[in-house]
């Protein structure tokens, strides 16, 4: 009988620099909810029962430590928290060992994530609250932004490349501050 | 070039994989004739202004789109969904061809 | 020469430079252009044909002449603009297109020969014999003609690129840019201002004209510094917007680190995608040559950059200058070099009825018909009336009037119009949706009329945003008129140039038209007017008027050449920024990676999956060793071999089955709950899209697993038939490749390794159950991929690193191991079983022996094309095994031949997909398709490759090499 020995994706500590600060996280579980036709407002009802409810597309539904982020077309991930049962109303599988989680949290988090995501991340266009499907450069990207900064999520097998592209471009937004703090 | 995803929102191109003209949606029934089958994986218009054709937002929400453009202005005058995420019921429903009406159908000879 | 007072430069802040392995001194705020001329360095290129000494002939990104090379830290960039470069401590730079140096360039032998390079020259002399041209003709050109060079090394250093988005977006911060800035970011719009030069206010650094009632610098300075602090303004200095795209899409070119000594991580440029909802163009114009005899020399330039360098810099780029313009602009710089304490020799105007000017003489009528100065302007010759004066001077200052710079407005395929009135083209109507042109882009040239533009082109973009304009008063200033008549090109003795950069004169376009190429796309391919770096921005439109004046066509019937981007040259390294090394492609490391990477296994990349090779022994010094170790490993012991990189996607709801039941070609609603079943998938064109086990979990819950490399593609085909077809069934799925780590334990022995691990179970070949390992919750799956006894044990990801080492450890202890890739192949050929070598794309159910797989049914994707004739047949290359007649090696790739048949195209019988070394039956196996081949076990066919050198009877016989009757698998 083996014992089980958990392995995290990726091993890093914290890294600062450029304004701002990347770090591994563990949003806990993670399962996705896929609304059966017809079955979304039954869905929504026990999701809210949890004190959570289902996601429009582009937002985040935050609860007690747990939050439901629409992750795509007839789908959403409720992370934090088991789901509750939804039998019959919509599929749920479980994904908590399919992502890396990475938080990128400082002043300067939305400029270096733009350098990676072909999307508007200013707080104006997206402020807490909000959620994309997209890219990281080459990776999928599942992101959101709560008050504390933004959270980005891709495969599992792509931790490092990942650690690797928003390390890249801190180091330039680093060496970039240090340019303008001399001229 | 800017996809408006109707789930996502505007989105750069890189975002999406293109697949070609929307015929693919007017699928034959399984016994049509040889030649309607052919028309249907083989014959596409080329045409120099309105086109409707089909999108993949891969790296997004995973909807498939009907994407209507100018291929001379470029212009994109319409996105919409192949099948917006809470239609259809529980129960299931039946294989079928999305038919979209109005559409003008190849005349015979066009492919020559 | 620097002048004793003014300028923008910083003379507190001194710099030190080389150019030509010289060392020289500038200030801060100097360009590498501005502070040659400061140190009296006139030559500083050699032109592209005829290698003539070259200077300056403009302050701007549109230089055509003064292309230098810049080194740092063993690296060289070429053609770089030392009108464009800024000087920092320590800018090392060189001249190009010379040797041994500009000054002295023993090329200049083809300026004697000029006679004979004219336009087309090369195209009529070196078309024979045909062969010379790639052995003599090519290489010799291409040694004496080119630009800069490289310097052969990988370019390390860092490049950026990124995104921005805004309201508007202001391209240019001369008068109309910052006028449009400023009201859009007063009015609360979201503004970027991006400006090329290092510093934001266009001309007006280089011009001394009054706004608002003080000096244009001024007045750019305080609108920049209150731009700057508020917080809806990006301001983009050093930012040189290079194309406009569709949708508000605009690439540009940010020169971060290039004017400073290079720093560790610090981006040498950033390649923005900047996405604007309206935009302004506030371009500008650049300054029209004339194209009058020897009007290359070093110390000729335009009036404009004249102003530039007086005013700018305070550089005097002569000690005598005269004046050679057809307009009123170029006055300005009579005045402000006589401001400047800086001897004016004349004006040459050609109109006749030019004002006179204060403090000079003015030849009116008059035109520069020669000039003189092999290393530097010395002399020019005019003729005024019917006679011929000669002026000693050291600088002329050309103008034929203005430009505007439209070229981003040609950029979706609009082209410019042409304006009588101002004899120039200006940008065609709504040429970019969404971009307003503004100011001298739009023909505006005065300072008055372009702050007037930029404030209406602000207003129009904001009523189209819905913003209310904020109410600014407009400045005052100089509202003259430009008062232009045009002289494109005067007649003499001695050769005019249009083309500076690739040495293009008015003969060249004459003689293009002569010989047929009149229409202006043909002439600029046969004379290569426009395709130097400057793509003709100080010639195209002299180019066009030559052309326009030698057919009897106008100019607006001759038309512009196309613009197309970039509108200044983009580096590939800024464009590919990131792509280097780990940034290349995504990795996609398995749980196992570290594992294997300790017990020595080479990776070879699989898709973006890194996966084990082999996992070699001591004493094995090839990669064969270790496979045919690792083959009887797995048929006489057990193997373990992690194999989570076959997708996986968890389908659910009550119509899974009937989805499965379309997509695979066989039927899977019959599948009990507890079983797994191998499935065919078919294109709708009727070839082979993938393959792959779907195991059923519940009555309304599959998990289905595709092959590594189309896990995507199948992926994006299920979503298109779902949504497509099968919008209304009761299905949802999503991949679950990343969630679990599965790993094959195969081979005899493989039960007694999952009996150890406190597994009980009885599963029947091709059963699936949960299990729990270790107390994980988890999968066993009982399929084979080697033929043996196989099982297929999944956990979370997590636990696979820990459970992987668990069972190579267990296997090893029972006298098995892990195997890798090679060995896994080799093990599937010796079965028969196919991968993506033999579903490349082209081939059918019919061709894999697989016809009977196709339900009769039942509908599916592709089974309608896969009847039509041509595609089930003798005419198909069908699949076969291949055995090679003696102990030879044989490739995959090769190319299979009837013996006796001579190997080439028409005689091919078919292809070999696979091949590997079997230590099982011995020698080399091979998958092939092959022209009827199942008719033909037991023939032999000849294999060829090419390439390899490989010619090699084969015999050829069934795919499945063991155990043809699965007795193993099944045991």
């Amino acid at each position: 009988m083996p014992e089980p020995i958990a392995t995290p994706a990726l091993d890093h500590p914290p890294f600062a620099r450029g304004g701002a600060t990347l770090a591994l996280a563990d949003p806990g579980p993670m399962t996705s909810v896929a609304p059966f036709p017809g079955q979304e407002t039954a869905v929504n009802a026990a999701l809210q029962g949890a004190g959570l409810g289902f996601p429009a597309p582009n937002r985040v539904i935050e609860g007690q430590g747990a939050r439901v982020v629409w992750t795509g077309r007839a789908q959403a991930f409720v992370i934090g928290v088991a789901a509750p049962d939804l039998t019959g109303l919509a599929a749920t599988t479980d994904q908590t060992d399919g992502w890396v989680a990475l938080t990128l949290a400082g002043p300067s988090a939305a400029d270096i994530l733009m350098r990676l995501v072909p999307l508007d991340l200013r707080p104006g266009a997206f402020p807490p609250g909000h959620a994309a499907r997209s890219g990281l450069n080459h990776l999928p990207l599942i992101l959101w932004r709560d008050a504390t900064g933004f959270t980005l999520m891709t495969f599992r097998s792509m931790a490092r490349t990942a650690w690797h592209e928003v390390e890249t471009v801190m180091d330039a937004t680093e060496a970039r501050a240090g340019l303008a703090a001399r001229a | 070039m800017r996809l408006t995803c109707p789930l996502c929102g505007p989105r750069d191109r890189r975002e999406f994989y293109y697949s070609g003209a929307e015929d693919l949606l007017d699928r034959p029934e399984a016994d049509a004739a040889p030649e309607v089958w052919h028309d249907y994986i083989h014959l596409r218009d080329n045409p120099a202004g309105m086109t409707r054709d089909l999108w993949y937002h891969e790296q997004g929400c995973g909807a498939w789109l009907v994407v209507t453009r100018d291929t001379v202005s470029h212009a994109i005058s319409g996105v919409e969904l192949v099948a917006p995420p809470q239609e259809g019921n529980a129960s299931g429903g039946s294989i079928s061809a999305k038919k979209k009406p109005g559409r003008k159908k190849k005349e015979a000879g066009d492919a020559a | 020469m620097r002048l004793d007072a003014g300028g923008l430069i910083d003379r507190s802040r001194p710099m030190s430079f080389r150019f030509d392995g010289r060392a020289y001194g500038g200030f801060a705020g100097d360009t590498l252009a501005s502070a040659l001329m400061a140190n009296g360095v006139r030559v500083v290129g050699r032109s592209f044909k005829y290698h003539r000494p070259r200077g300056m002939l403009t302050a701007g990104s549109e230089e055509p002449n003064a292309l230098v090379e810049v080194l740092e830290d063993g690296q060289q960039t070429p053609n770089v603009r030392a009108t464009v470069q800024e000087v920092f401590e320590g800018l090392s730079a060189q001249g190009q297109n010379a040797w041994p140096s500009v000054r002295w360039d023993v090329m200049e032998v083809n300026d004697l020969l000029s006679p004979f390079l004219s336009a087309g020259f090369y195209y009529k002399t070196f078309m024979w014999p045909r062969a010379f041209w790639e052995a003599i003709y090519e290489p010799v050109i291409r040694r004496a003609a080119g630009l800069g060079r490289l310097s052969g090394r990988h370019d390390e250093a860092a490049y950026e690129k990124a995104h921005a988005f805004c309201d508007v977006l202001v391209i240019g911060s001369g008068p109309a840019g910052l006028m449009a800035a400023q009201v859009a970011a007063q009015s609360g719009a979201d503004v970027i201002l991006a400006e090329e030069d290092a510093r934001m206010g266009g001309r007006l650094l280089a011009d001394r004209g009054m706004v608002d009632g003080q000096p244009g610098v001024d007045w750019a300075a305080g609108v920049v510094a209150e731009l700057a602090t508020m917080p809806n303004v990006r301001l983009m200095t050093r930012t040189t917007v290079t194309g406009a795209y569709d949708d508000g899409t605009y690439g540009a070119l940010e020169r971060v680190g290039l004017h400073v000594a290079p720093q560790p991580n610090l981006p040498r440029e950033c390649f923005w995608r900047i996405v604007a909802k309206q935009t302004v163009l506030a371009a500008g114009a650049l300054e029209r040559a004339i194209a009058h005899p020897s009007n290359d020399r070093p110390g000729i330039m335009m009036a404009g950059a004249v102003r530039a360098y007086v005013n700018r810099w305070a550089v005097a780029p002569g000690k005598r200058v005269t004046v050679f313009a057809n307009n009123h602009s170029a006055r300005a710089t009579v005045r402000d070099l006589i401001a400047a304490g800086v001897e004016v020799a004349a004006v040459i105007d050609p109109r006749p009825d030019a004002p006179d000017e204060p403090g000079t003489r003015v030849f009116k009528g008059a035109r520069v018909v020669g000039t003189k100065g092999r290393m530097g302007l010395k002399e020019i010759t005019i003729d005024h009336e019917g006679r011929a004066f000669r002026f000693e001077t050291d600088c002329l200052a050309l103008s034929g009037g203005w430009n505007p710079t439209l070229h981003l407005t040609s950029h979706l395929g609009k082209r410019p119009v042409w304006r009588a009135d101002i004899a120039a083209f200006v940008p065609g109507d709504n040429a970019v949706p969404g971009m307003i042109p503004a100011g001298a882009c739009n023909g505006d040239f005065s300072t008055a009329a372009c702050l007037a533009a930029g404030q209406a082109a602000a207003v129009r973009a904001l009523s189209v945003l819905g913003i209310k304009p904020a109410d600014i008063a407009l400045p005052a200033a100089e509202d003259d008129a430009t008062d232009m008549t045009p002289l494109w090109a005067v007649e003499g003795k001695g050769r005019a140039w249009l083309d500076f950069a690739n040495d293009v004169t008015v003969k060249d376009v004459k003689l293009s038209a002569q010989e047929g190429f009149s229409a202006n796309e043909h002439m600029k391919r046969y004379t290569t007017q426009g395709m130097a770096p400057d793509q003709g921005k100080n010639s195209s439109i002299g180019a066009l008027a030559v052309l326009a004046d030698t057919t009897g066509k106008g100019i607006p019937e001759t038309g512009t050449t196309t613009y197309r981007p970039p509108f200044v040259p983009v580096s590939i390294a800024a464009m590919g920024a990131g792509a280097r090394g780990m940034g290349f492609a995504p990795q996609r490391f398995t749980t196992s990676d570290q594992a294997s990477r300790d017990r020595g296994a080479p990776m070879i990349e699989a898709g973006m999956w890194y996966r084990p090779s082999y996992f070699p022994k001591p004493g094995e010094t090839t990669w064969r060793e270790a496979c045919a170790r690792e083959v009887a490993m797995v048929r006489g012991n057990v193997g373990v071999a992690d194999v989570s990189t076959l997708g996986k996607i968890d389908l659910q709801g009550a119509d899974a089955a009937r989805f499965l039941d379309f997509v695979y070609t066989n039927t899977f609603s019959t599948l009990p709950v507890g079983r797994v079943r191998y499935g065919l998938m078919l294109r709708e064109d009727g070839f082979v899209l993938d393959d792959g086990t779907s195991a059923r979990l519940a009555d309304d819950r599959y998990l289905m697993t595709t092959t590594t490399a189309a896990a995507g593609l199948v992926m994006r085909h299920l979503e298109f038939v779902h949504q497509a077809f099968c919008r209304d069934f009761a299905l949802r799925f999503i991949s679950v490749t990343e969630t679990w780590a599965q790993f094959a334990v195969a081979g005899p022995r493989a039960r007694a390794l999952i009996a150890s691990l406190g597994i009980v179970q009885n599963l029947p070949f091709m059963g699936v159950a949960s299990v729990m390992v270790g107390g994980v919750q988890g999968r066993l799956f009982r399929i084979s991929f080697s033929g043996e006894e196989g099982y297929e044990i999944a956990v979370p990801a997590r636990y696979g690193a820990g459970l992987f080492r668990d069972l190579v450890a267990r296997a090893e202890t029972m006298g098995g191991g892990a195997y890798g890739m090679e060995a896994l192949n080799v093990l599937r050929i010796e079965k028969g079983f196919i991968t993506h070598a033999e579903i490349h794309g082209r081939t059918t159910a019919f061709d894999i022996g697989m016809a009977g797989m196709v339900s009769a049914k039942k509908d599916c994707i592709g089974k309608a094309a896969a009847q039509r004739p041509g595609l089930n047949g003798p005419e198909r290359e069908q699949l076969v095994g291949l055995r090679p007649q003696g102990d030879v090696a044989i490739s995959a790739g090769a190319h299979l031949f009837n013996p006796g048949d001579e190997a080439k195209r028409e005689n091919d019988q078919g292809y070999v997909t696979s091949v590997g070394p079997s230590p099982t039956l011995g020698g080399y196996l091979g998958l092939a398709f092959l022209k009827d081949g199942r008719a033909r076990h037991g023939a032999t066919v000849r294999l060829v490759d090419h390439l390899r050198g490989i010619d090699v009877l084969c015999t050829v016989c069934d795919p499945v090499f063991h155990d043809r009757d699965g007795g193993k698998m099944r045991a």
